[in-house]
């Protein structure tokens, strides 16, 4: 199969699927989105032939963008621009977690400094303020006290793009010092890793400490809705526990990373990951067949 | 293993063999991140600078 790539920068994630496609003896084509442009009805990318293109961008606007156009093309494109829009905006995340009964953090936006302080007291202390739009743990505040909240709610009103105006506030879930990653492809789980901190902030980008998770029905059941209800596909599902022992799913990513979660698990990620693609490609071919 | 020169401190970063176009290297003498541009021969370009939307 010809395979294409999107990317704009070849972590280790993509190494690791550059390396099980070529090996299987699949055509790969990298496709550096910085270098293309994207027509209405056509681009510079050699996307044409491809049996199944993944987004790999690092940059969620350019992933956003890129397989939308590629979708409005008919190229098959892992992620779908549907499942990477709800992906990209914590407030859509959220609202779909919702609408699906998947337990998700209490979770409110306002949009001026006056409003969001109400929403923080009403909270109590400590709650939570993310990025509507971000990664990796960046930018995100618990907020201990007034005069924090105060200042930080300056500072995003002031200093930010306007995205940051959104403020999007969020309960405090005081979970045991660690949460719940799990890839999934279309909803079934593929691997899972805790990452654990002492910090409140447990990501892997952050330094969490990482370790191999065995999923119980409960969180099996979770992780498929919670994919189901950002229109599946590849992606990492964030659990959490509550302190009454129930899971609660903060998050669903899109361009999920897992060389952390490889290295945790005993599970070939990338292995699983490929063979969940020749699925969708044979998939994809199938349906350009029947439509032809 | 190969070397290539880095654009920064134009010292000689060790490069591994498996060497991906798009790849990020770090040069051990200044520590700048550099980005292959090239793999054959290797060619580095500094690399982009963290971008806020960056991520998963």
């Amino acid at each position: 199969m010809r395979i294409g790539l999107l990317y704009s920068r070849i972590r280790k994630d993509e190494k690791l699927l550059l390396s099980e496609l070529r090996e299987r003896g699949h055509e790969v084509a990298k496709i550096d989105v910085r270098k293309q442009r994207f027509g209405l009805t056509e681009t510079t990318a050699e996307v044409a032939d491809c049996d199944l293109v993944i987004d790999r961008c690092l940059a969620t606007s350019r992933s956003l963008y890129a397989t939308r156009f590629l979708s409005a093309y008919g190229v098959p494109v892992i992620n779908s621009p549907e499942t990477a829009a709800v992906c990209a905006d914590k407030v859509k995340n959220s609202l779909a977690l919702e609408a699906a009964g998947v337990p998700t953090p209490a979770t409110e936006v306002a949009f001026t400094k006056e409003a969001a302080m109400t929403a923080i007291e009403d909270f109590g202390y400590p709650c939570v303020i993310k990025p509507v739009v971000g990664s990796w743990g960046r930018l995100m505040a618990k907020i201990d006290t007034e005069n924090a909240a105060e200042a930080i709610l300056e500072h995003k009103a002031t200093l930010g793009h306007y995205e940051h105006k959104v403020f999007y506030v969020q309960e405090y879930v005081d979970k045991p010092g660690r949460d719940i990653r799990v890839l999934a492809c279309d909803g079934e789980p593929v691997a899972a890793m805790t990452r654990s901190s002492e910090h409140w902030l447990t990501n892997a980008a952050k330094g969490g400490e990482t370790a191999t998770f065995d999923l119980d029905d409960e969180a099996r059941e979770l992780v498929a809705t919670a994919s189901a209800a950002v229109g599946g596909g590849l992606l990492g599902v964030d659990l959490m526990e509550t302190a009454d022992g129930e899971y609660t799913v903060h998050e669903v990513n899109h361009t999920v990373e897992f060389k952390a979660l490889n290295e945790a698990s005993a599970v070939d990620v990338p292995a699983a990951v490929v063979d969940w693609l020749e699925l969708k490609a044979e998939a994809a071919a199938d349906e350009a067949v029947a439509t032809a | 293993m190969t070397e290539s020169e880095c654009v920064e401190c134009g010292g000689t970063v060790a490069l591994h063999d498996d060497l991906e176009v798009g790849e990020i290297v770090d040069c051990e003498t200044c520590g700048a991140e550099l980005e292959v541009v090239d793999v054959s021969p290797p060619v580095l370009d500094r690399a982009p600078e963290l971008e806020e939307d960056w991520g998963e």
